[in-house]
């Protein structure tokens, strides 16, 4: 027989439920809130500059009509020229932290220094890039801009290559061995092929991560009004013209600032839900 | 596969015993080049990263030896006089982190509580997809959204109200004191709160569905709700995991350059009032040298963030190697 304060008790109990589950709620709809203002504003904003005129023509001085030429181009040849340092290094490191040292002193050590990188705030391997090449070259590059993408890329690929290459069960391999096939060879073709999807899921997600970024480039690539193919000068980017624009007085500037922040955040949304996308077909993370 | 192909028809047809040790050779040098590449590159990245960090000490020494600790307790920050110290940018980072946490803890918690228990099945994956591209904005777009977007509607409303709401509760009026600029400390935190809520409800997450599922239907077997089992039986179960999810967007918070620069207001000096400006602990300015290496050494003091939070993902190798 319950008594009236057991029953209390239970109302009280319930009571206290619906009021976690209306928070929960509540802070999953904080959340989604937030993405889709984000969004909209972008959106509403940025598609009012989108012409031709914006992948046609170079930044302009403040006042007249122009695109962002120069950024955009310089923003892909920074991004590939960084994949190009940091994927075959990150990946080959990785291989041997998962292959070969699976258990060794030096795997532990490169997992740890990665393991704090991967996390690290990107501004200061912009400041490690500016320090051993700006200041010892004199003058900022493209160069060292892709550097220090390079650098932000590798712990990443290290990650992702490390982590997709231990989910491959051992049986394949030793399936492979026992037919007489050497090492290098079952990893090229039994432990790569199976752990592919993961592996340029990796390479997709550190280049999205390194299409947004702006801090590493200030000190590195800084910027350029023009259009450059020359490596060894600065050399313009959209996360760092949308900085500057942004914070100038001017109206074309900020909006031409509004639109490359669209581009960017569509390229990069993309290539995260693309990276999604081939990481749950294959096995899950 | 097409070496694969050819080895095996070689392994197959080796008769003689020359063509035998001739292909073995072949494999074995193939073996120790790919493992000595592989090495190699291994090392390069240790190289590379702890040369970051080795940088990061070698370029601060400077400081160190001109201002020594009192670097982290003075506010002057003057250029003609060569009088410099970091309390400014160490106390605008920690307030805006501080903030940042107060608010993105509790409501990560939340969504991830939300996304395992409550939210029916069909929707858990479009919304946790939705809260992750949070984490995939870039941080820029962050800032120009507070800039141009959020701070004026802040400046409008919220904080009006804040200033008439606590102008006679003593302390409170300490805190929100002073015009509303818009832009500043409690703007940044939020927009701060906003960017860590995907990292730590990704983790909270992850870790929430490590539970056995024996626990929970233990749990619910004996009439708890589903408050209860979440207070009682998850939290403490994933106690570890949700601290490493926390020091995850807790250095996050830290170390955001970006979309704080934006939003903050970059004032040398102060203010007790949340409203007001203050400084992001490394600004990228041409102004500051980057020579002031020092003032990066206390983002950089968090070794433990990663190592706490790279314990999901080690559970799910565990699962897969075994």
């Amino acid at each position: 027989m319950p008594s009236l304060t057991a029953i209390g008790r239970y109302h009280g109990r319930r009571w206290r439920d619906h009021l976690a589950t209306a928070l929960a709620i509540g802070a999953a709809g904080f959340g989604l809130t937030w993405l889709v203002l984000i969004l909209l504003v972008l959106v509403v904003k940025g598609v009012g500059g989108l012409s031709l005129a914006v992948f046609t023509e170079m930044t302009p001085p403040p006042g007249s009509a122009g695109g962002l030429l120069n950024p955009i181009v310089g923003s892909l040849i920074l991004t590939a020229l960084a994949v190009l340092i940091g994927t075959p290094l990150g990946i080959l490191a990785g291989t041997y932290m998962a292959e070969y040292g699976r258990y060794s002193k030096l795997t532990m050590v490169v997992r740890f220094i990665n393991d704090i990188l991967l996390s690290a705030p990107s501004i200061v391997v912009g400041l490690f890039v500016y320090e051993i090449m700006v200041a010892q070259m004199g003058h900022f590059s493209a160069w060292a801009g892709a550097v220090a993408l390079g650098i932000i890329v590798i712990p990443v690929v290290v990650r992702t290559t490390e982590d997709m290459l231990l989910l491959v069960p051992s049986t394949l391999r030793e399936a492979s061995a026992a037919l007489g096939v050497p090492q290098w060879l079952v990893i090229r073709h039994v432990a790569y092929r199976a752990a592919r999807a993961g592996m340029i899921t990796g390479v997709l997600l550190a280049i999205a991560r390194i299409t947004g970024e702006t801090a590493p480039l200030l000190f590195t690539a800084l910027n350029n009004q023009f259009f450059s193919w020359n490596l060894n000068a600065p050399m313009a980017s959209l996360p760092v013209v949308i900085f500057q624009f942004a914070l100038s007085p001017y109206e074309d500037w900020q909006q031409l600032a509004w639109t490359g922040a669209l581009l960017i955040t569509v390229a990069v949304l993309g290539l995260s839900i693309l990276a999604r996308a081939l990481s749950s077909k294959k096995v899950q993370v | 596969m097409m070496d694969a192909a050819v080895a095996g028809r070689d392994v197959a047809l080796v008769h003689d015993e020359a063509k035998r040790a001739k292909t073995l050779r072949r494999f074995n040098l193939g073996d120790r080049t790919f493992k000595v590449i592989t090495q190699i590159s291994a090392v390069t990245v240790l190289a590379l990263l702890a040369g970051v960090m080795l940088a990061l000490l070698h370029g601060s020494l400077l400081t160190w030896q001109t201002f020594g600790l009192d670097f982290l307790f003075t506010e002057k920050w003057n250029p003609v006089t060569e009088k410099f110290g970091a309390l400014a940018p160490i106390y605008g980072t920690l307030v805006t982190s501080t903030i940042a946490m107060l608010i993105g803890v509790p409501v990560s918690l939340g969504i991830a509580f939300f996304l395992t228990e409550i939210s029916p099945e069909r929707l858990r994956r479009p919304i946790g997809i939705a809260i992750e591209l949070l984490a995939g904005i870039p941080s820029i777009i962050y800032g120009i959204w507070g800039l141009f977007v959020f701070a004026p509607w802040f400046q409008a409303t919220v904080q009006p109200f804040l200033i008439d709401t606590f102008a006679n509760v003593p302390l409170l009026n300490q805190l929100f004191a002073g015009p509303p600029y818009g832009i500043g400390m409690l703007t940044a935190g939020l927009i701060l709160a906003i960017m860590v809520l995907p990292f730590i409800t990704s983790i909270t997450r992850e870790v929430f569905d490590t539970v056995p599922p024996v626990l929970k239907e233990a749990a619910y077997g004996i009439g708890c709700t589903r408050w209860e089992v979440m207070r009682r039986v998850v939290i403490p179960y994933t106690r570890v995991g949700i601290i490493g999810g926390v020091m995850l967007g807790l250095g996050r918070a830290l170390g955001e350059t970006m979309a704080v620069t934006f939003v903050i207001g970059n004032a040398h000096k102060i203010f007790p009032s949340l409203l007001a400006p203050a400084l992001p602990s490394l600004r990228p300015s041409p102004m500051n040298s980057p020579r002031l290496w020092a003032t990066s050494i206390p983002r950089r003091s968090l070794p433990w963030v990663s190592s706490s939070s790279s314990s999901p993902s080690s559970c799910s190798r565990q699962r897969g190697s075994c």
